[in-house]
C-alpha cells in the first residue's frame, strides 16, 4: 500500500505500463516537463524523450499521430492538456480513432488512450472548465473512463493503455492533489464495471468523477440528519456502462438521482434515467431525477461559478426531494 | 532522365501495365456504378495513374501507405488484390473491408496500405503518426502519404509537415495536385505560389514534377523514396496532373470547358507512356497482350464482385469495441 495523489498514481501507472510494454509512449505538450499538472513528473528522466514526447501546439495533430501510431504496432497515451483543446482534434477522435478498426472491417485495432483533464477548476472559465463526457459515449467505437479516486485512477488508467479499443479517459482538475491508497498489487480494473462506494437501502445515487466526493458526503449528512440511508455508486466507465450493477441497485431501493458536474440536458444522466424508467417502471417509488449544471457557459467570478456547480446545497435538496 | 534509346523497357513496360489496371479497374468500377453495383460514391483517378504507378509502385511491400477518397489507383498499385477490391465497392462479402468501408474507406493492412479517407487531409496527420510509430520501433520501413491539392488548405496539413519535420519522420508526402477541390479550381482559393513552397518553407525538401510522364515520375519516387528511407527524414513530390473525369463518377463536370479536357487528353500519362515505349521500340504485340490480359483480369474481377453474396447483417455488430460490461441478470 502506499499513499499517493490521484496526479502520481496517474504517473505510476503510465511508468508500470511503460516498463512492462515497450510500445508504451505517451505524447503531448509540455509533458518532459512533467504535463501541465505535474501528472508525467519525472517519467521523461526515467524513459527518455524519446517515449515521453513533448509535441508542438497541434492537437489535430497529437491525436492524428496517436491514431497512426497505434495502428502502426504501438499504444500511444495521448495527453490533450484540457479536455476543451481535445475539441481541435475531433476528426482524429470521431472520425478516424473511433470508426477505423470498424470501417476498415477488422483490419486494425487501435489502442490509443486520450486523457483529457475536465472539469471546473480555480476559476478557469467558459473554455478551460468543461465535462464533455457525454459528446463521447454518443459515438460508437469509444471506451469512455472517468477515475474518482487516486486508487481508481492508478487501475483504471493502466486497463486503459492496455485496452485495444481507443478510450476517452477523463481526469479531474480538481483531483490531482487527492490522496488516497493505491494498493501494490491491486485486481486489474475490468473495464465496463462500477464500484459501490456506499451500501445504502433507500435511494440510489449514481454519480462518477469529482462529483463522487460531494456525493459522498451529501449521504453521510443525510445518514447523519436520518433523513435517508443511501447507496452511492461511482460509475467509473460511462461506456460500455455497468447497467447491471445500476439495475440491481435501484430494484433493490426503489429510488435512483443521478448526479454529474456535466450541463443535464443531453448528459450522460439522461442515457441512465432513460434506462432505469424503461427496465424498471414498477418497481420505482418516485420519479428518476437527475441533478448537473444548467446549460449555461462556465463564468469566472467565484459567484457565477456557484452558479453551475452542484454544491452541497442543492445536492441536499435534491436528496430531501428524491425521499418526499 | 532516360532517354529513348536506353529506356529500361522492362521497368517501363512493368509501369505500363500497372497504369493499364488502374484505369480498367476504374473503368470497370465506373460500369459498376452505371449498373447500380457500385453503391456510394467513387472518385476516379482517370489521367492520375502515372503517379500511382511511379510512386506506389516502388514502395517495398512492407512500406506504409495512407491514401485519400481518390485511392484506387495507390492501393492497387501497392499490391491490394483487384478482386477485393472490386467486391467492397460492390459492398460484397469478401471485399478488402467486408463491404464496411466501400470505395472511401479502401485499405488492404497485408500490403502496408492504411487507408484511404474520407475526411480530407484528415490522412496528412495519421501518416505521421505511422511514421513516428516507426522511428519507434527502429526499422527502415518508410510511409507514403497522398493528398490533393485541396488538402494543402487543411489545418492537418500545417500540423503533420511540421511534425514530420521536426521529428525528423520517414514520410514521403505526395501532392497529385489534379488543378481541382471538387468543383472549385484550387488555384482560386490557394494563396501563394504552391504546395512545394509550403513544404519547403518547413524546411522539407520538395520537388515539383510533371506528373503526367511515367519517367519523371518513376525516376523522382526512385530517388526520394531512397533518400527517405536512407536519411529518415521527410520529403515532398508535388505532382501536377489533370483529372480528367468529373470530381466523382457522377459528375458530369460542366463547370470546366469541353475544350480544356479535350486538350488535356492530349496528355495523358497512358497514352504518353505508350508513345514513349513505342518509340524505344516495343513491338506492337507486346501491347496487345498486356490490353487483352488486363482486359480479362478486370472482366474477371467484375463477374466475381457481382456474384459475390452481401454481407450477413451481424456482420454490423462486429469490429466495434471488445470492452463489454458485465451482463445485465
Ligand atoms: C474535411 C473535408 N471537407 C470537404 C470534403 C468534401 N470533399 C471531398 S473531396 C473534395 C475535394 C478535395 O480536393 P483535393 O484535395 O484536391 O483532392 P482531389 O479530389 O482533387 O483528388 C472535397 C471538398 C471532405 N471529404 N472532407
Ligand atoms: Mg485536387
Amino acid at each position: 500500500m502506499a499513499e499517493m495523489t490521484y496526479a502520481a498514481a496517474g504517473a505510476a501507472a503510465l511508468a508500470e505500463t511503460m516498463d512492462a510494454d515497450p510500445t508504451v509512449w505517451a505524447l503531448g505538450e509540455d509533458l518532459g516537463r512533467g504535463g501541465v499538472f505535474g501528472q508525467y513528473a519525472g517519467l521523461e528522466a526515467r524513459f527518455g524523450a524519446e517515449r515521453i514526447v513533448s509535441t508542438p501546439i497541434s492537437e489535430a495533430a497529437i491525436m492524428g499521430v496517436g491514431v497512426g501510431a497505434a495502428m502502426t504496432g504501438t499504444r500511444p497515451v495521448v495527453e490533450m492538456r484540457f479536455a476543451d483543446f481535445a475539441l481541435c482534434a475531433t476528426d482524429e477522435l470521431i472520425n478516424q480513432a473511433a470508426k477505423a478498426r470498424f470501417m476498415f472491417g477488422g483490419q486494425t485495432r487501435v489502442p490509443l488512450t486520450v486523457r483529457m483533464p475536465v472539469g471546473m477548476w480555480r476559476s478557469s472559465a467558459a473554455q478551460h472548465s468543461q465535462s464533455l463526457e457525454a459528446l463521447y459515449t454518443h459515438i460508437p467505437g469509444l471506451v469512455v473512463m472517468m477515475p474518482a479516486t487516486p486508487a481508481d485512477n492508478h487501475a483504471m488508467l493502466k486497463a486503459a493503455i492496455q485496452s485495444d479499443d481507443p478510450v476517452v479517459y477523463l481526469e479531474h482538475k480538481n483531483l490531482w492533489p487527492m490522496t488516497g491508497e493505491v494498493p501494490d498489487s491491486a485486481a486489474p480494473y475490468s473495464i465496463g464495471t462500477a464500484g459501490v462506494a456506499r451500501e445504502g437501502r433507500d435511494l440510489t445515487i449514481v454519480t462518477w468523477s469529482a462529483t463522487l466526493h460531494d456525493v459522498l458526503a451529501a449521504a453521510d449528512r443525510a445518514a447523519q440528519s436520518g433523513g435517508a440511508d443511501i447507496e452511492v455508486l461511482d460509475l467509473r466507465t460511462l461506456w460500455p456502462w455497468d447497467k447491471a450493477r445500476v439495475l440491481e441497485s435501484v430494484r433493490r431501493t426503489g429510488r435512483l438521482l443521478i448526479a454529474h458536474e456535466a450541463v443535464v440536458v443531453g448528459g450522460f444522466g439522461a442515457e441512465i434515467a432513460a434506462t432505469v424508467a424503461e427496465e424498471l417502471h414498477a418497481d420505482l417509488k418516485a420519479p428518476v431525477r437527475r441533478i448537473g449544471a444548467p446549460r449555461l457557459p462556465i463564468g469566472y467570478a467565484p459567484t457565477l461559478e456557484n452558479e453551475i456547480k452542484l454544491g452541497p446545497d442543492r445536492l441536499d435538496a435534491a436528496i430531501v426531494r428524491m425521499m418526499s | 532522365m532516360n532517354n529513348r534509346r536506353n529506356l529500361d523497357q522492362d521497368r517501363f513496360l512493368a509501369f505500363h501495365r500497372e497504369m493499364l489496371r488502374i484505369r480498367a479497374l476504374e473503368e470497370t468500377a465506373l460500369e459498376g456504378l452505371r449498373q447500380g453495383l457500385v453503391l456510394g460514391a467513387i472518385h476516379p483517378s482517370i489521367g492520375q495513374e502515372a503517379i500511382a504507378a511511379g510512386v506506389a509502385g516502388q514502395l517495398r511491400r512492407d512500406d506504409i501507405l495512407l491514401s485519400t477518397h481518390r485511392g484506387h489507383g495507390h492501393t492497387l498499385a501497392k499490391g491490394a488484390d483487384p478482386e477485393a477490391m472490386m467486391r467492397e465497392l460492390f459492398g460484397r462479402q469478401g471485399g478488402n473491408c467486408g463491404g464496411k468501408g466501400g470505395s472511401m474507406h479502401i485499405a488492404d493492412f497485408s500490403v502496408g496500405m492504411l487507408g484511404a479517407n474520407g475526411v480530407v487531409g484528415a490522412n496528412i496527420v495519421i501518416a505521421t503518426g505511422a511514421a513516428h510509430a516507426i522511428r519507434l520501433h527502429g526499422d527502415d520501413r518508410i510511409v507514403a502519404c497522398f493528398f490533393g491539392d485541396g488538402a494543402t488548405n487543411r489545418g492537418p496539413f500545417l500540423e503533420g509537415l511540421n511534425w514530420a519535420a521536426v521529428f525528423d519522420l520517414p514520410v514521403l508526402f505526395i501532392c497529385e495536385d489534379n488543378g481541382f477541390a471538387a468543383t472549385t479550381r484550387t488555384a482560386d482559393l490557394t494563396a501563394g505560389p504552391g504546395p512545394a513552397a509550403r513544404a519547403a518553407s518547413f524546411g522539407i525538401a520538395a520537388e515539383s514534377i510533371d506528373g503526367n510522364d511515367i519517367t519523371v515520375v518513376a525516376e523522382a519516387a526512385e530517388t526520394l523514396i531512397n533518400r527517405v528511407r536512407q536519411n529518415r527524414k521527410p520529403a515532398f513530390l508535388h505532382a501536377r496532373t489533370y483529372r480528367l473525369t468529373g470530381h466523382t463518377g457522377a459528375d458530369p463536370a460542366t463547370y470546366r470547358p469541353a475544350t480544356e479536357v479535350e486538350q488535356a487528353w492530349q496528355d495523358d500519362p497512358i497514352a504518353r507512356s505508350r508513345a514513349l515505349l513505342d518509340a524505344a521500340g516495343v513491338d506492337s504485340d507486346v501491347f496487345d497482350a498486356m490490353d487483352r490480359a488486363v482486359a480479362a483480369e478486370m472482366k474477371q474481377v467484375f463477374e466475381a464482385a457481382r456474384a459475390a453474396p452481401w454481407p450477413d447483417p451481424a456482420e454490423g455488430l462486429t469490429d466495434v469495441l471488445d470492452a463489454r460490461a458485465p451482463e445485465v441478470a
